[in-house]
């Protein structure tokens, strides 16, 4: 109980914490994996492992898009900023991510011209302002982030600017949950599935995990309490053993989703027919790509993308983390060649990444000691 | 990049009928509405918002628990800067 009594109702949250030990099996081990990024960075800033049974273990998915990104792409996107009159824009925690000569950071300091933005609307905006310069948008994000890419670029059509591209990198996360739970070394026992891509795609594209899969799954928000409900949940429907979703985070989800939000995403982006995720690999109709109709604003088609594949450095545990497989301290370069300043992985770059919120919030303890694989 | 950032409508933008004039705790940015069209909107309102765009219309109270979920997680002066930056009009 570090830091949850500061936050919240703590008594509620207690009351939550015991309901859970109570309805937990002590014989049985159970993983459930929260897939969001965001709820990895409250699990872990509010010390909710602690208050969870021994034998409940939350591991961590791969719902953080700056982590997911494999190093190629991040070289790919590099590549477009070397030619000349050309302005890369990207989010803040992209400007930190390591491709294979330096983060966009070190290449806008030897010379690259290299945006921060913080919305695509202002890439847009700055291609208005720069008419004899190119503006090209950097874009990554799960469906949180692709329906603000679409209607930038609606927009950019709308007013004819022409000097404006965008290097998609969106991705889907239904697609991801797919492939994990097709993965010979996994064994989860139920999802909690993430809150803000909810708000867009809502809960029916994860009905399959039930259905097929036989995975409960509870969408969440993003408070302590929220959280523990949402394991207490899960916990539930395995004790009944029923394997349904449900929505916890009504206040703010809608069961079919945001309309407008999927129109605009349907009306630009077409499904890829695979794409590469760091640490889970190819992953087929993962990820969006523009319409051909858009062909004069797709920066793959403005201009000559390498297309390189990276591997990562032997010694970095990106993917095994990523899919879940080894907690963050389990990896060598754990706090010592990767960390917050010197990040080799992605997953330390951004907050939402597991290894930064584990360094950030848990590093001090005794864990990587004690660390053992928590496979089956 | 992740955040979602609660904040009030405090007026529309009679030429831009897409983009709202939004407060959050005291920083007036305009904020774009396109994502929201099939739910009306009035002055008072409350969204969530997230790269630029509102993602969902929440209720006043909703709208404090995200504030104070971002101060917990000590994330509340990245969501400022984050709409300060925003520079599109
Ligand atoms: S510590 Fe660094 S290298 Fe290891 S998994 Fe985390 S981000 Fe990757």
């Amino acid at each position: 109980m570090k830091y949850v009594d500061e936050f919240r109702d703590p008594q509620l949250i207690r009351n939550v914490a015991g309901e859970i030990a109570r309805s937990v099996d002590p014989n049985h081990e159970y993983r459930i994996m929260e897939v969001c990024g965001g709820h990895t960075h409250a699990i872990y800033r509010h010390g909710l492992q602690d208050v969870l049974p021994e034998n409940l273990r939350l591991v961590h998915g791969p719902g953080c898009p700056v982590c997911v990104l494999p190093t190629g792409r991040v070289d790919d996107g590099l590549s477009i900023a070397e030619h000349p009159g050309v302005i890369l824009t990207a989010f803040g925690d992209m400007m930190r991510v390591p491709g294979t000569r330096g983060t966009p950071l070190e290449l806008k300091a030897r010379g690259a011209d290299i945006r921060m933005v913080y919305s695509p609307l202002d890439a847009l905006r700055l291609a208005q302002n720069e008419p004899t310069k190119h503006v090209c948008f950097f874009a990554i994000g799960f469906e949180t982030t692709a329906p603000s890419t679409a209607l930038t670029l609606l927009r950019a059509k709308a007013l004819g600017v022409r000097n404006f591209s965008i290097f998609c990198n969106h991705v889907t996360i239904v697609p991801a949950i797919r492939a994990i739970l097709e993965s010979p070394d996994m064994r989860l026992d139920g999802f909690i599935g993430p809150g803000h891509v909810s708000t867009v795609s809502g809960c029916r594209p994860y009905e399959f995990i039930a259905r097929d899969y036989g995975k409960p799954v509870v969408v969440a928000g993003f408070e302590p309490l929220d959280l523990l409900e949402a394991i207490l949940m899960v916990v539930r429907q395995l004790n009944a053993k029923e394997a349904k979703v449900e929505n916890q985070y009504r206040r703010i989800v809608p069961w079919e989703g945001n309309m407008p939000a999927l129109r605009a995403m349907s009306d630009v982006f077409e499904l890829r027919p695979y794409f590469e995720w760091r640490g889970l690999g190819f992953i087929s109709q993962s990820a969006l790509k523009l319409l051909p109709a858009y062909a004069a604003w797709d920066a793959e088609v403005q201009f000559e993308i390498p297309g390189v594949r990276v591997t990562d450095p032997r010694a970095a545990q990106c993917g095994e983390v990523l899919k879940g497989v080894l907690r963050p301290p389990q990896c060598k370069l754990f706090g010592k060649e990767c960390n917050p300043e010197h990040p080799v992985g992605a997953l330390m770059v951004s907050s939402e990444g597991a290894c930064a919120a584990y360094y950030r919030y848990v590093r001090y303890e005794d864990d990587a000691a004690n660390a053992q694989p928590v496979t089956s | 990049m992740c955040l979602a950032i609660p904040g009030r409508i405090v007026a529309f933008d009679e030429e831009q009928p897409l983009l709202a004039k939004v407060d959050v705790a005291g920083i007036k940015r305009n904020i774009n509405v396109g994502l929201l069209v099939d739910q009306p909107l009035a002055v008072g309102d409350w969204i969530l918002i997230h790269v630029g765009f509102a993602m969902s219309k929440i209720e006043a109270e909703q709208a404090e628990d995200q504030l104070r979920m971002l101060k917990a997680l000590g994330e509340d002066r990245l969501a400022m800067d984050e709409v300060r930056g925003y520079a599109f009009e």
